[in-house]
């Protein structure tokens, strides 16, 4: 059995949000459609702690919580919450208002396979931030 | 409904850059001081449609675009498809040069954006005695990469979706939406390859950390405006290169990204107005 950390009060919050993308990109048609070419297994990760998101057809269908046992994935996503919560904010702030900001300064890393994240790389970003709408 | 026009005329130049036939797609509008206007990279002319709808600003200049060769309505020279499109230094600088002399335009203002931007510190450090003022827009002599061009052109990524999609966060956030996806409808137009081309010039040959140091802003005035949000060219990269050229007139734009003259034309009306007022009546 897996024996989830204790995990503090910043990235709990964040998670919740995350958690919550399965029916925020449902109710974005736009998204969807914009996401059909789209069905892969990606992690973000915040802080320490791993959400799997499994994206099939541009749906968000399932977000895992780790730690996993030798779990795959395509590519993932790692910042501390605090960035994500920048990140998310309605009207971001300047420099962490985008993932390829936070990218090109380190705080965040982008890492695997990134075929698939460049070819559908403004779907991954609008799913990403898709929890903006709950800020 | 009866159609309405724009002031904009829109015509083919037959000309040569670099000693190399072209045609050249050129918008113009107004009439006075010539103010030729440089668009960034992998994108064209259609992000100065505002400028040159703008009667406030037409009243006084003679505003120009012109589509870069290989981008918007511009077509690719003779020959192009032997050959890897890469635009440096030298070859821009002269296409400016060449495009100011067909026109016969006198001393003319030439603001750039982007590369553009870049564009602009050359022709000061080089030509200042050519230009009645320059302006760079997201302007700086030099700044970090922060991804690999090569996932701009090629099979397994379509090419006009990763551009708009790089650029896409470049934008302000406040910039209104109907603006910033024109501005990426051109990204999506590009032809292969081009926008990476063009950052040939931004990364690779376009280093002028050391050459910005000669510009001297007494035989050329030189503005440096740079949105906040502008993560690529940010406003610290153009404080470093404003800090080395004395004279240099520098603001940072609220609430504006990489693309002030396209993703949010009324915000950045309220920057470029009074820069085109001290050049006007500058004697």
């Amino acid at each position: 059995m897996t024996v989830s950390p204790t995990v503090d009060a910043t990235s709990e919050r964040v998670i919740a949000l995350f958690e919550r993308l399965p029916a925020l990109v449902e109710t974005n048609a736009d998204l969807v459609r914009r996401g059909h070419f789209l069905t892969t297994d990606f992690a973000i990760v915040i802080g320490a702690t791993p959400l799997l998101v499994r994206v099939e057809a541009g749906r968000v269908t399932a977000v895992t919580r780790g730690p996993f046992l030798l779990r795959p994935w395509t590519f993932s996503i790692t910042a501390t919450p605090e960035t994500w919560l920048k990140l998310l904010k309605a009207v971001p702030d300047p420099g962490t208002h985008d993932l390829m900001a936070l990218s090109k300064v380190g705080l965040a890393r982008i890492e695997g396979n990134l075929q698939p994240f460049m070819a559908n790389l403004q779907v991954i970003k609008d799913i990403v931030t898709a929890p903006r709408a709950l800020m | 409904m009866k159609a309405t026009f724009e002031p904009i005329v829109g015509r083919y130049a037959h000309l040569t850059l670099s000693g190399r036939p072209h045609r050249l797609y050129i918008e113009e509008a107004g009439s006075g001081i010539p103010l030729v206007c440089l668009h960034t990279a992998g994108a064209d002319g259609r992000q100065f449609r505002h400028l040159l709808n703008d009667a406030a600003i037409t009243r006084d200049y003679r505003v120009i675009v012109f589509d870069m060769p290989w981008h918007g309505k511009s077509l690719p020279p003779a020959g192009f498809e032997t050959e890897e499109y890469q635009l440096t230094t030298a070859a821009y600088t002269q296409m400016v040069l060449d495009v100011c002399d067909a026109l016969e335009l006198d001393r003319p203002v030439v603001m750039g954006c982007s590369i553009g931007g870049r564009l602009v510190l050359n022709l000061a450090a080089e030509h200042p005695e050519r230009f009645r003022a320059l302006i760079g827009l997201e302007s700086a002599a030099h700044q970090q990469p922060w991804y690999d061009t090569e996932w701009l052109n090629r099979p397994d990524v379509h090419g006009g979706e990763v551009c708009a999609a790089l650029v896409s966060g470049m934008m302000a956030p406040q910039s209104p939406a109907e603006s910033r996806h024109e501005t990426l409808w051109m990204y999506k137009c590009g032809g292969p390859g081009i926008f990476k081309g063009d950052l040939y010039f931004y990364r690779v040959d376009g280093d002028l950390r050391e050459k910005v140091a000669r510009i001297d802003t007494k035989r050329c005035p030189l503005y440096m405006l740079t949105g906040e949000y502008d993560f690529s060219c940010t406003p610290e990269d153009s404080q470093r290169a404003a800090a080395l050229i004395k004279g240099a007139d520098l603001t940072i734009m609220k609430e504006l990204g990489h693309f002030p003259m396209s993703e949010n034309p009324a915000q950045f009306r309220r920057y470029i107005m009074p820069v085109l007022e001290k050049i006007r009546s500058a004697k």
